[in-house]
C-alpha cells in the first residue's frame, strides 16, 4: 500500500530531521518544566489540589502550540512543501506523516512532563495518562492543520495560536475533567468523539490548504 | 425592522427587562445562522472552486461576528439586569458563543495575514467549515464543563413557555433579525464586488 509508505516515509523524514538537529523535542522539554515551575508560584497557597491538574493541560496545550510553530519551518523555509504537493501522493499522507512526527515530540515532551507533575504536585493515574494521550491525538490532528495555515501566512507564529486555542477548548474541557471528575468516562468518550470528528475532518481538508 | 422594533410593546408581563430577549435571541440566531452560512459557502467553493463562493463567505462571517458582538453585548446587559453580573462563566450558551467569537475573530486574522487568492480563499472555506463543526463540539465540551442559569425558555419548564402573543412577537423579531442580517449581507456584498471591479479596472488601465 503505497498510501502508507508515504505516510511512513515522511514522518521517518521528520523524525530523522529531529534526530539529527534536536531543537525541538529538547525545548518542548525544557518549556514545560518551566511551565510547572512557574505554576508552582502562580497557584496562591491555599487553592485546591485539583487546581494544579488544570494547569498541567494549559501547560501540554503550550508545549503542543510551541512544537507546532516549529512544525512546519523546514518546510516552508526551503520550499519543500511545493516539492510535497507536487508529489503523486495523496496530499492528506504530509497531514498524517507531519501528525505523527508532532504526536511523537508531543509524548517524549510529556514522558518528562508527568513524572515532573507527579513530583511536583499531584499523583498521576492511569485515567490521566489515557486523558493525555487522547488529547494528544486531538492537538496533533488540529494542529498540524493549523501549523500548515499559519505557515502560508505573513504573520506565522502570530497567527497560529489564535488559531489553535478556540479549537482545543473542548481538548481541554475534556482532560480536565477526565483528571478530576469522579466519572472520566464521560470525558474520555467526549475526547474520542472529539479526535475523531477532527481528524476525519482535518484529514479531508488538508488538501485544500496547500493548494491552490 | 421597523415593524419588529415596533411589536415589542407588545407583551410585556414580566417587566420591561425581559423584553431584550425579544433582541438577544434573535440576534444570536442569526450570528449562527450567519456561521451556518458561510461554511455552506465555504463547502460550495471547495466543491466547485468558484471564487465567488469565497466573498460570499467571507461577508457571511463578517456578518455574524457583527451579529456575535451585539448577541455578547445584549447578553451581557440582560445578564446584569436579571442576575446582577455582568458575565458568568458557569453559563453553557454565552460561553458557547465566547468560543465561537474569539474562532470567528482568528477567522479574520487568517484573512488578513494572507496574500488575497485562491490558496487564502480554499484555507478561509476550511477554517469556517471548521468553525461550523466547533459548535456542536463546544456545545458538548461546556455541558460536561457544567453550568445551568441561562433561561432556557423554549424546551425545559413548560410552565415558562412563551404566551402567544410573545411567540409572535419573538417570530417576528428574529425574521426581522434575519431579513437586517440579509439586507446587511447583500448590501456589503455587492459594495465588496465594485470595490473587486472598480480594481480591475483601474489594472487594465495601467
Amino acid at each position: 500500500m503505497t498510501y502508507l509508505a508515504d505516510i511512513a516515509a515522511l514522518a521517518r523524514k521528520d523524525l530523522l530531521l529531529e534526530l539529527r538537529s534536536r531543537d525541538t523535542v529538547p525545548a518542548m522539554v525544557l518549556f514545560v518544566v518551566s511551565a510547572l515551575v512557574v505554576f508552582n508560584f502562580s497557584l496562591p497557597a491555599d487553592s485546591g489540589d485539583l487546581a494544579a491538574y488544570g494547569l498541567l493541560w494549559v501547560a501540554i496545550v503550550f508545549t503542543a502550540l510551541l512544537g507546532l510553530t516549529r512544525a512546519f519551518v523546514a518546510e516552508r523555509e526551503q520550499r519543500v512543501l511545493d516539492g510535497l504537493v507536487l508529489t503523486p501522493a495523496d496530499r492528506s499522507t504530509i497531514w498524517i506523516g507531519k501528525g505523527i512526527a508532532v504526536l511523537a515530540f508531543l509524548l517524549l515532551a510529556e514522558v518528562v512532563a508527568l513524572p515532573a507533575f507527579a513530583l511536583f504536585f499531584e499523583p498521576v493515574d492511569a485515567t490521566l495518562v489515557a486523558a493525555v494521550l487522547l488529547a494528544d491525538v486531538g492537538l496533533a490532528a488540529v494542529g498540524t492543520l493549523l501549523a500548515a495555515m499559519a505557515a502560508a501566512s505573513r504573520a506565522r507564529e502570530l497567527l497560529l495560536p489564535l488559531l489553535f486555542l478556540p479549537l482545543v477548548i473542548p481538548i481541554v474541557v475534556g482532560g480536565v475533567g477526565a483528571s478530576v471528575d469522579d466519572d472520566p468516562a464521560r470525558y474520555l468518550g467526549f475526547l474520542v468523539l472529539y479526535d475523531l470528528i477532527f481528524a476525519i475532518l482535518s484529514w479531508a481538508s488538508f488538501e485544500y490548504v496547500v493548494t491552490e | 425592522m421597523a415593524l419588529a422594533f415596533y411589536w415589542v410593546p407588545d407583551a410585556p408581563e414580566e417587566g420591561f427587562r425581559q423584553r431584550i430577549f425579544y433582541i438577544h435571541v434573535p440576534v444570536a440566531l442569526t450570528a449562527y445562522a450567519c456561521f451556518g452560512w458561510a461554511a455552506w459557502k465555504g463547502l460550495r467553493l471547495l466543491w466547485t472552486r468558484e471564487q465567488h463562493h469565497d466573498l460570499e463567505s467571507y461577508t457571511a462571517v463578517h456578518m455574524g461576528v457583527i451579529f456575535g458582538i451585539l448577541t455578547l453585548v445584549t447578553g451581557s446587559i440582560w445578564a446584569r439586569t436579571s442576575w446582577g453580573v455582568w458575565w458568568s462563566w458557569g453559563e453553557r450558551q454565552l460561553v458557547l458563543f465566547l468560543i465561537l467569537f474569539l474562532f470567528y475573530s482568528a477567522y479574520f486574522m487568517l484573512r488578513y495575514s494572507t496574500e488575497p487568492g485562491p490558496r487564502r480563499a480554499n484555507m478561509s472555506a476550511v477554517y469556517a467549515l471548521f468553525g461550523v463543526v466547533l459548535i456542536p463540539v463546544s456545545f458538548l465540551a461546556i455541558r460536561l464543563a457544567e453550568g445551568l442559569i441561562h433561561p432556557v425558555v423554549f424546551d425545559r419548564d413548560v410552565g415558562e413557555n412563551l404566551a402567544t402573543s410573545q411567540l409572535l412577537t419573538f417570530i417576528v423579531c428574529f425574521a426581522g433579525m434575519l431579513a437586517l442580517a440579509a439586507s446587511l449581507y447583500t448590501n456589503e456584498l455587492t459594495g465588496k464586488r465594485l470595490d473587486a471591479r472598480l480594481r480591475e479596472l483601474r489594472e487594465a488601465l495601467e
